[in-house]
């Protein structure tokens, strides 16, 4: 028996349970008598769109109860009152009564009416744009992974959304091999991530869209809600929601990590931005001269660690760091990746010791994970639906103590 | 073939008595018998599911544990689902329909009794060939919707896939025309005077459940024959970069699936609809809205398939219609269950084993019902969806539902079967270690499907903070595993040793009670004239039925011959699927011609003793 080392979240968010509509979730929770903190509960709402779904759902769960209390009330009178009895005649041989057989019909009818009503407002209500000028993110979905783009920003990240607090978003939610699902709880319902990268050419991408604006700073725990593979428990993320300005220092930090000079709030029409970071890529950095970032100067460690990755494990063929030769687009962007507060999606702690031990053996920890480990090559089990073979790293210890330090450096 | 020549055998000719033997119960097309080994069979494949389940929850004890890999645990939890819908559920009814619909209705066996054969093998070599995979550590790992595009060669190479879509293609023939069969029995075959409206509600929910056999499986007949010809021979049905849609398959499966749910449930709704009467001695109230609700469920049932997809993103408008739809089946339902109080209000209620079951079912499902109007409301589903939530209802739906119905049927009918009782000591045992079990394994998951816990997951997060919730759904796991045990137990001891019968032990009214248990093979001397809805519970048509179905005929009615036919034709059958694994077109293409020559050779075989 195995157990894995962290699993830890920086950030638990308390369970409030002031208002009356927590009154079913202290109900059910004094009833299991358990009590503490769920960073997944889907009934702690942090943004409009999951109040939107608590409200109905606290409703019903109303209605649900009065109808369970008629049936379990009646059920137990009844086998009281007309259990058998020494000296019982044979009861009155009923068949039927029209005008109970109405009552209960048209009874349960209504109530199925007065829930459906607002039903049907809030499936309208959670499917519709919130804002025309809502922060776009281009979700994607790979096994197992979660691939986040700001088109407006032109910045890529992995696994760790950020998303500036009381702003609409619009989540673009695609995938590029199977089906996932995206759910962070307190931020809403889940919505599925369908295959849409790989369509056949000509054809429109079917993509599905969450609209949802987080009202309160912190960081909020997901993980993918559809079977989606050997390792589709592996496959969590976090959502940092942060202050517009922390926000914009983020995307700013991202974009200057690729060596262009980029106003500290970026211009919402960033189209032009992104041409510009990539004129000035393409002019300035080179696979050697990579725009070194101030803690790799200082670190000789990471010095080491950035050319074991760009020239010696050739890291780049997959990943992305931007600001040097690493441009791979198949695996996680790994810019400000020192900024992390987890590693391997959601499941370890962004410390250098576990760092170290997924660069070592990433199957240890998210089994069928197209990554090749020092010791065996990304092919060498049977990685399904991966497009390429890629050779063991074959990096020592130290080398991925350097490579650690390399990839913590950056921030 | 033989419908008429059943009805109208003469009494008289070719006096012979049912032979023993292994030979005799492999040629057998005596209903009954088949009846006892589908039942033999599901309860074998309910412990494999049950042991498969039992692992799940080891697994899940503790958070961030190994104590398999996920790949073996995706592989248990795809099997469990399969093997508990396809190969327990669906067969234990079966079982049912086999032994109980001719014998309530006054016939002497179903229509098509060779066919019937023919359904049994057909489902057990299937459901053997489904867990062939485990052998050779690749069983079926892609879950039991098989959502594409995971099914695909690309993400799932290797034999665990081909298993499952060839077992289920196998099985889906057994499914197919077994509803064939049953809805010709119940429509030709009734005893003189049995109407429609007179026949007990399990055969009426049989006769229901028939319908959406024959409609729904083909569907997913479809299905698996798109998903094999893309994974044998590369077609492109699911393929999104040739042009295929992965939404066409999750649209197939549950147009399938959720009729399936009926299937599943309306044999149960059947079986407590004939006992709750018996133990209350009170006629069934409202039979004719009962009825018809059974039948607008069944229609209902084809028009909400996408409440299983609110996530997918078909749009409000699509979503809304399958929100208006399945709230509207919540209707008739609720109307059962206030009908099934109704007729025991006011009766006499003797809480025999049977009847406990039938009241559990409805304490219990009636959980799962109204978590079901929860998830109707598709907001709510966007948060409950793929959630443990969801396990917990479907459980409350499917065991506190259709499971405790057809133990309700178990100790209700086992005198029937075996001219024994079975023990109401044990059974009570059986029954209060069920709820208890039960109730213990997955109540707790509402709470964590609600605290954030996905389904389909290997381990989960400490984080999370739903051990508690998780360590005792694997408690009650173990009780609802020793529950199952003293079940067998009971049957076991009881089949040999239990106390003797008689013809009627429950004093019930309907006509399979006015024959000696067991039952000749032929059923029925001479069919009965039926009057009433309750033949038995009437002075004077009671005495005119029982003398006739009473009757020891000095000569015995004339059968159809056994016939190994059926056997082979399964097998072969079994054999010219399994070679679609090699994905050479000239060896799919030779092992058809064996299944050309049994259907040749059960064609000409007569399907009765010369001269008849």
């Amino acid at each position: 028996m195995r157990v894995f080392p962290i699993w830890k979240s920086t950030v638990t968010p308390r369970l409030r349970a002031s208002a009356v509509r927590f009154l079913p979730v202290l109900f059910l929770a004094l009833l299991a008598g358990c009590a503490g903190e769920f960073p997944q509960s889907t009934i702690d709402p942090r943004t409009d769109f999951a109040d939107i779904i608590h409200s109905l759902y606290v409703s019903v769960f109303w209605w649900t109860m009065l109808i369970l209390a008629v049936v379990w009330v009646a059920l137990t009178v009844t086998l009281i009152r007309f259990r058998a009895k020494p000296g019982d005649g044979k009861p009155k041989q009923i068949r039927g009564h029209m005008g109970l057989e109405i009552g209960w019909t048209v009874g349960p009818a209504l109530i199925v009416v007065a829930i459906a009503i607002p039903t049907i407002q809030a499936v309208f209500a959670t499917q519709r744009p919130i804002s025309e000028d809502a922060l776009v993110v281009e979700v994607t979905g790979h096994r197992f992974w979660w691939e986040f783009h700001y088109p407006e920003q032109g910045v890529t990240t992995a696994n760790e959304l950020w998303l500036p607090v009381d702003r609409a978003v619009t989540l673009r939610l695609g995938a590029s091999d199977v089906i996932h699902s995206f759910w962070v709880p307190m931020l809403g319902g889940k919505r599925d991530l369908n295959p849409t990268l790989a369509v056949r050419e000509g054809e429109e991408p079917k993509y599905n869209y969450l609209y949802f604006t987080p009202r309160e700073t912190g960081l909020y725990m997901g993980q993918c809600a559809e079977f989606c593979g050997e390792s589709h428990a592996f496959m969590a993320m976090r959502v940092n929601v942060v202050s517009d300005a922390e926000f914009d220092a983020w995307t700013a930090g991202w974009l200057e990590s690729r060596g262009a000079a980029i106003p500290a709030a970026p211009a919402r029409e960033g189209g032009a931005t992104e041409e510009a970071v990539q004129e000035a890529e393409e002019a300035g950095v080179t696979l050697q001269a990579a725009a070194p970032t101030s803690a790799v100067d200082l670190d000789p460690l990471a010095v080491q660690g950035r050319d074991i990755f760009l020239n010696q494990a050739t890291c780049g063929a997959c990943h992305a760091i931007q600001g040097t030769a690493a441009q791979g687009r198949l695996a996680p962007d790994l810019t400000q990746f020192g900024l992390r507060t987890s590693l391997a999606s959601g499941i370890l702690e962004n410390t250098p010791e576990n760092l170290a031990a997924w660069i070592i053996d990433p199957w240890r920890f998210k089994p069928g994970a197209n990554m090749p480990g020092t010791q065996y090559a990304m092919d060498s089990r049977i990685v399904s639906g991966n497009p390429f073979a890629w050779p063991a790293t074959g990096l020592d210890d130290e080398q991925v103590r350097a490579v650690s330090a390399y990839l913590l450096s950056l921030k | 073939m033989s419908t008429a020549t059943i009805e109208h055998a003469p009494a008289g000719h070719g006096a012979h008595t049912e032979p023993t033997g292994l030979w005799s119960w492999i040629t057998t097309v005596d209903h009954k018998r088949i009846a006892i080994m589908y039942f033999l069979a599901a309860t074998f494949f309910f412990f494999v599911g049950g042991v498969e389940a039992l692992l799940i929850r080891i697994q899940l004890w503790n958070p961030e544990q190994a104590v398999f890999s996920a790949e073996l645990y995706n592989q248990l939890f795809t099997m469990h689902g399969t093997t508990m819908v396809f190969l327990v559920a669906m067969p234990m009814a079966v079982a049912f329909f086999n032994y109980i619909v001719p014998l309530q209705i006054g016939a002497r066996d179903v229509a098509f009794p060779r066919l019937n054969a023919l359904s049994f093998w057909i489902f057990l070599f299937g459901g053997i060939y489904i867990n062939l995979g485990w052998f050779i550590g690749a069983a079926p790992h892609a879950s039991w919707v098989g959502y594409a595009t995971l099914t695909s060669n690309a993400y799932s190479p290797g034999l665990n896939t081909d298993f499952w879509f060839i077992g289920l293609s196998i099985i889906g023939i057994a499914s197919i025309a077994g509803g064939v069969n049953f809805i010709t029995t119940i429509v030709n075959m009734r005893a003189p005077g049995m109407k429609m409206m007179r026949m007990p509600l399990f055969t009426w929910m049989t006769f229901v459940t028939s319908f959406l056999l024959i409609t729904a499986i083909p569907v997913i007949a479809v299905a698996l024959i798109f998903l094999g010809f893309d994974r044998t021979f590369g077609s492109v049905f699911f393929d999104p970069s040739m042009g295929g849609d992965p939404v066409l398959w999750q649209h197939l499966f549950w147009i399938f699936g959720h009729p399936e749910v009926y299937i599943l449930i309306l044999p149960s709704f059947g079986v407590i609809s004939d006992i709750i009467p018996t133990f209350s001695k009170k006629p069934l109230f409202g039979y004719p809205i009962v009825v018809y609700a059974g039948i607008l469920i069944g229609f209902i049932g084809w028009g909400v398939w996408s409440h299983h997809m609110f996530t997918t993103g078909l749009g409000p408008i699509a979503d809304s219609f399958f929100v208006a739809a399945t709230m509207i089946i919540a209707i008739p339902t609720g109307v059962k269950i206030f009908n099934w109080i109704a007729t025991m209000w006011g009766g006499t209620i003797r809480f025999t084993t049977a009847m406990l079951f039938c009241i559990g079912l409805l304490a219990v499902f009636t959980v799962g019902g109204l978590s079901g109007i929860m998830h109707a409301a598709a907001p709510i589903t966007l948060q409950q969806h793929d959630s443990y939530f969801v396990v917990a209802h479907f459980h409350y739906v499917i065991v506190g539902g259709a499971m405790m119905g057809l133990w309700a049927g178990l100790y209700y009918w086992f005198p029937k079967v075996t001219g024994r009782l079975l023990n109401e000591t044990l059974g009570k045992w059986h029954f209060w270690t069920t709820m208890v079990g039960f109730n213990l394994t997955f109540f707790p998951m509402h709470f964590s499907g609600l605290y954030g816990m996905p389904r389909r997951i290997y381990t989960y997060s400490a984080d999370l903070n739903v051990d508690l919730f998780n360590q005792l759904a694997t408690i009650g796991a173990f009780i609802f595993g020793i529950s199952a045990l003293i079940m067998v137990w009971n049957l076991w001891h009881s089949a040999r040793k239990g106390e003797k019968a008689g013809a009627n032990p429950w004093e019930a009214a309907t006509l399979e009670w006015s024959i000696p248990s067991p039952p000749h093979h032929y059923n029925f001397p001479e069919l009965p004239v039926v009057r009433s809805r309750e033949p038995l519970w009437n002075d004077g048509e009671r005495e005119e039925v029982l003398a006739v179905t009473m009757l020891e005929p000095e000569t015995e009615p004339v059968m159809p011959v056994p016939s190994y036919w059926p056997i082979l034709l399964a097998l072969s059958i079994t054999v010219a699927w399994a070679l679609v694994m090699t994905g050479i077109w000239w060896v799919i293409v030779l092992g058809i011609l064996p299944v050309f020559f049994c259907t040749l050779m059960w064609a000409f075989e007569p399907a009765f003793p010369e001269g008849h």
